[in-house]
């Protein structure tokens, strides 16, 4: 679905990804693990159009056998169209706007009401939190909803390959352990998932294939549970 | 002073403070998500106050017709002035854009005095406004009803448009987080863009009726209520649209009742609002109505 090749993103002066390849297949949850500062959201930005000094190739089939685009200069806002959806670091929430009103933001590119509003019921299914607080506003929620909330509102534009930006960032283990358990129902309604984590163990767990970051390179990549089993993993990132 | 007379000052304040409000929504929202003064603002209201002078005087259309074209041309020009003047400085220092602004408004001026000329113009004020109804001591002109009239109409018609729609979902987004919102799909320029045509629409509402009211036109009659009306969203809370209103208001107020209580200070007048600025500036930073907001990194 998703081929990255050779993929350099620079900042000013710095490298801050070098050359870093990868390949996310239809149907897949993949994962991409490293430190703080490896390069991880600079990636996945990249993906999502929000980097503009980057040089390679991202290429993208929406379907199984369409011919591939290159996203490379395309502008964040047609990423929804071609059916790609960021779930940004850090959440993004806007916190003036009530739940609903952010849900609603995240279909802005869709215009059929009623298949928007099947969707907000799908989101609001998945997490029935959010149905309760729905005109709340979205400042109000609590850390875990609000990530919550990130989740839904990039499902509302009904993508096919749906990007996590940490979601188990700040979250209670077991707030992990459910969001986590969330992201495995969505890949099983058909979503590829790309997921940036810190969290190795839980990522790892849930992945088909993961890559591992160390500073702008990937030094590693294999099954997720293949890498669980992995001593060097374990010593660097699943505390020994 | 008697009762009649209070009430006539009343009506007087709530004339000038409905012009300040519909001037002060556009300020207001520009600033709220572009974090732009726009300096031109002020002129758009003369363009508008000139659009109509020349569609009812030079081609004698009836008043109605050329106040909606007038209204239609100002918010292209608003648009306009946005996709040359700022959308190029987009990702420069906020610094450029302000500068680019006050080139924009001398700019305006100028080719205003070019082409209409220095020299005031005296507008016919249509009779159905300049009537009055009398009761007692106490006379309205119909234009002391007709401006806060449509001055309500029209901030109902924006509140509907920036709380109801998804343009206007789109806009109070923006304002918080450009990029989250680019994200999810919105065309944040297109958004922009909205947001200079309905303001300067706004301003032009307010030109022409300003123009009815001190009955004439010329090419800096725009840069004083820009001014004031400018403070006022500040006094509000800018990036407010409610404390636009709220401000324009208590600007208004402030200006004629000051001028009423205390006629010896009457070539004062337009030191009121500045006062206030002060105040404000030294009280409430934020002003009555607005939030704290952070300076994006
Ligand atoms: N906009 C930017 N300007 C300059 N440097 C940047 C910018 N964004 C990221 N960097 C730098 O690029 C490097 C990689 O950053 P990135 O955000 O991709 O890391 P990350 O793997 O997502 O880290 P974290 O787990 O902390 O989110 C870091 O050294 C960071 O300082
Ligand atoms: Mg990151």
């Amino acid at each position: 679905m998703l081929e990255i090749k050779d993929l350099y993103v620079r900042y000013g002066g710095i490298e801050a990804v070098q050359g870093v390849s990868m390949s996310i297949p239809h149907g897949s949850i993949v994962t991409l693990i490293g430190a703080n500062g490896a390069g991880k959201s600079s990636i996945i930005r990249s993906v999502a159009g929000l980097n503009k000094t980057i040089s390679g190739q991202i290429q993208f089939r929406r379907h199984v056998g369409d011919e591939p685009v290159s996203l490379m200069g395309l502008k964040p806002e047609s990423m929804v169209l071609n059916g790609i959806a960021l779930s940004p670091e850090g959440r993004r929430i806007l916190p003036h706007l009530t739940v609903r009103e952010n849900l609603a933001l995240g279909a802005y590119s869709r215009s059929n009401k009623k298949e928007i509003e099947d969707d907000m019921e799908w989101v609001y299914s998945l997490f029935p939190r959010l149905k309760e607080r729905s005109w709340q506003k979205g400042g109000t929620l609590s850390g875990g909803e609000q990530q919550m909330l990130a989740v839904g509102r990039a499902l509302m534009s009904r993508p096919d390959l749906l990007m996590l930006d940490e979601p188990s960032l700040g979250l209670a283990p077991l707030l992990v352990k459910e969001i986590f358990a969330i992201i495995r129902k969505i890949n099983e309604d058909g979503k590829t998932v790309l997921l940036v984590e810190q969290n190795a163990y839980a990522a790892l767990s849930i992945a088909n294939f993961a890559y591992i970051l160390e500073v702008g390179r990937v030094v590693l990549s294999g099954p997720g549970r293949e890498l669980l089993e992995n001593p060097k993993v374990k010593e660097a990132y699943l505390g020994g | 002073m008697g009762f009649e007379m209070f009430l006539q000052h009343c009506f007087n304040a709530l004339t000038l403070g409905s012009l300040y409000a519909l001037i002060a929504i556009g300020y207001t929202m520009v600033y709220g998500i572009l974090r732009l003064i726009n300096f031109a603002h002020g002129d758009i209201l003369m363009v508008g106050a000139y659009f109509i002078f020349f569609g009812t005087f030079a081609f004698g259309w009836p008043w109605g017709v050329a106040a909606i074209l007038s209204i239609l041309a100002a918010g292209l020009l608003g648009v306009l002035i946005d996709r040359v003047a700022y959308r190029p400085l987009r990702d420069a220092p906020r610094i450029s854009a302000l500068i680019s602004a006050i080139a924009m408004s001398f700019f305006i001026e100028s080719v205003a005095v070019v082409v209409f000329t220095g020299q005031p113009r005296p507008v016919q004020q249509p009779a159905w406004l300049t009537n009055a109804w009398q009761f007692g001591d106490l006379r309205v002109t119909h234009l002391a009803a007709f401006v806060p009239g449509i001055t309500i109409i029209l901030v109902c018609l924006l509140l509907y448009i920036v709380y109801r729609t998804k343009p206007g979902l789109a806009m109070r987004a923006i304002s918080k987080d450009i990029e989250t919102t680019r994200l999810l799909g919105v065309k944040v320029d297109n958004i922009i863009a909205l947001t200079f045509g309905l303001g300067s629409a706004l301003a032009a509402a307010a030109g022409i009726m300003w123009a009815l009211r001190y009955p004439q036109v010329h090419p800096y009659m725009g840069v004083m209520p820009g001014l004031k009306a400018f403070i006022a969203a500040v006094f509000g809370g800018i990036g407010s649209i409610e404390g636009a209103v709220l401000g324009g208001l208590v600007i208004g107020f402030v200006e004629i009742m000051a001028v009423a209580f205390m006629p010896e200070l009457s070539s004062y007048r337009d030191a009121f609002a500045f006062l206030i600025l002060v105040l404000v500036l030294l009280v409430k930073p934020t002003g009555l109505l607005g939030e704290k907001i952070e300076e994006k990194i």
